[in-house]
């Protein structure tokens, strides 16, 4: 079996979330190339053929990749000589956009979001806000698989040797171009990745209020997160949301500050290790999950737990 | 310019779930259904679009059984012009749904496709980008804003980064993130009125697509339920407990 894992990266640096998508593809069993698509983003290979359990990395450098559009990258995806068994991704935005249109070009299916590998055909993965966990058996010719990060432990970023090689084809399907972003700045961890996680809800009132949470967060090397609730109010930018439709987190520790715990975010956040619940509301759902619950006013107890911190 | 829009029947949003006895599957037997939350968001988006004048007709497509001519006719009371069902009775994997709109698709010939990101009960996101492949048009997923101008749509992406936008030829097919509007209520006589609008049936043999899929869903489980913990009564119990029971920080 050969597996191709596809890179999650900025062009500059290889995201965390490769090595966790690389743990789930040892546990398929096979030589693993990895696939780094972008523009000016040898940097990212170079750190990729380092990453254990790789055999070999691709690089495909062009213009029409920089931006991981993935009318191209599908179709760079399909152009690749390998033989492929499966084909994996990070479950992150691009990873999402990407695959589904890989594996309807393969005829095959794709299985989402995967939180374990049973074998090399049988999977599990999270539906229905991750109520139910179902087993999933495919016997398409490729298996095209995303990757829930939290699921799985990370190999690690050293110590592999991986061969290199380029693929030159440039691949332009011609169909959409790149006009702009606005990516968050911030010097705090990347949310799926921190060990920590201070999030807010509509409890906090406003987006101002916010800042007793980066306070907080700063004092703990945490992420900020957010409910759905803080978002669509327009307290903080989408990229902040946690939960079914948001991102997948499970830190070491998750505060949950002002949020009631609706099942949606519950989805985002309840494989944490150690969940705290502060809430004025006794009554409110996210005491259930929370391994420690303190009904006061947020407005009092976060600056106290700032200080005392 | 006529928008397609494709809807599913899902479980209400508000309803939690439950695993069989038998790990066959959910149970769904008495369970209160509603449209997909990010498929209203959808239909809204086409509506704006025709009462903005940029869209001429908006056509609502589901696929499924009797059933889902509920949630055709509450697309078509929040302004949506008719309905076509894909009569199925079935689950279908999301490339055989992909297929089936893929052939609606071909023969209405919308300028525009939109569906919502994800179905709140598979949560497998897919079927707008396998729709895009199959039809070879560009995607615009997880949408929070669209704009058409010159024979293009501009449209913003809700990324894990923030937000980008792209460019995209039509036709084009674009997925709906929670932030791209706020889905409207239907009003009593336009419930009314959407009784009376057009509502197509059509068969999978008629489009020509196979029913059938490479997956098999094995079993289905409860995950594992945490248990509620301690009530601590101040902060510094808390800080306590973290340092201490947790080691956390």
């Amino acid at each position: 079996m050969r597996i191709l894992v596809i890179a999650e990266h900025d062009n500059n640096e290889l995201k965390p979330v490769t090595l966790t998508t690389l743990a789930a593809a040892q546990q398929i069993g096979g030589d693993i190339d990895l696939l780094v698509a972008g523009h000016n983003c040898q940097a990212v290979s170079d750190a990729a053929a380092k990453a254990a359990g790789v055999s070999n990395v691709i690089t495909a450098d062009a213009p029409v990749y920089e931006h991981q559009l993935a009318e191209n990258v599908t179709k760079l995806i399909l152009a690749l000589p390998g033989n492929y068994s499966h084909i994996l991704a990070p479950a992150t935005t691009s990873g999402k956009n990407l695959l589904p249109r890989v594996a309807a070009l393969l005829d095959v299916n794709q299985i989402s979001d995967i939180t374990g590998v049973e074998s090399a055909d049988t999977f599990t993965r999270p539906i229905y806000a991750g109520n139910a966990i179902a087993t999933v058996q495919s016997s398409d010719p490729v298996k095209v698989i995303t990757v829930r990060g939290t699921a799985f432990d990370a190999v690690a970023a050293e110590g592999g040797s991986a061969t290199q090689e380029t693929f030159g084809e440039v691949c332009d399907a011609g169909l959409s171009s790149f006009v702009g972003e606005e990516l968050a700045k911030s010097d705090r961890p990347e949310l799926t990745a921190a060990s920590v996680v201070v999030s807010g809800g509509r409890g906090m009132g406003n987006g101002e209020n916010f800042d007793l949470l980066y306070a907080l967060a700063d004092k703990l090397g945490a992420a900020v997160g957010a409910s759905r609730a803080a978002v669509d109010a327009g307290f903080v930018p989408n990229d902040m949301q946690v939960g079914q439709t948001g991102k997948m987190v499970a830190p070491e520790l998750y505060i949950a500050v002002g949020i009631s715990g609706a099942i949606q975010h519950l989805a985002g956040m309840k494989d944490s290790k150690v969940i705290v619940a502060i809430n004025k509301d006794e009554e409110a759902p996210i005491f259930q999950v929370a391994d420690y619950g303190l009904v006061a006013d947020l407005f009092d107890v976060v600056p106290e737990m700032s200080g005392k911190l | 310019m006529k928008v397609l829009v494709a809807v599913k029947r899902v479980i209400d949003y508000n309803v939690k779930v439950r695993v069989k006895a038998d790990n066959s599957d959910v149970d769904l037997a008495n369970v209160k259904m509603a449209l997909n939350p990010f498929c209203e968001i959808a239909i809204e988006e086409a509506v704006r679009m025709k009462e903005s004048g940029v869209a001429d007709e908006v056509v609502v497509v589901s696929i499924g059984g009797k059933q889902c001519e509920e949630q055709i006719r509450t697309a078509l009371a929040l302004g949506a012009d008719r309905g076509v069902r894909v009569d199925c009775e079935e689950q279908m994997d999301p490339l055989t749904i992909a297929k089936l709109l893929a052939k609606v698709a071909e023969k209405e010939q919308p300028g525009l496709i939109i569906l919502g990101k994800q179905a709140i009960d598979s949560d497998n996101n897919q079927t707008g980008q396998m729709l895009a492949a199959l039809l070879d048009m560009p995607q615009g997923t997880f949408a929070s804003e669209v704009k058409l101008a010159d024979g293009k749509v501009n449209v913003t992406r809700e990324i894990d980064g923030g937000l980008q936008t792209v460019a995209l030829n039509l036709p084009a097919v674009v997925t709906t993130d929670l932030r791209l509007n706020e889905p409207r209520y239907a009003s009593l006589p336009n419930i009314m009125k959407a009784k009376r609008k057009p509502l197509d049936i059509l068969s999978t043999d008629e489009l020509g697509v196979t029913v059938k899929s490479a997956l098999t869903l094995l079993k289905v489980e409860t995950p594992p339920q945490r248990q509620a913990g301690i009530k601590v009564g101040s902060v510094d119990e808390l800080i306590d407990k973290l340092k201490n029971e947790a080691k956390v920080v």
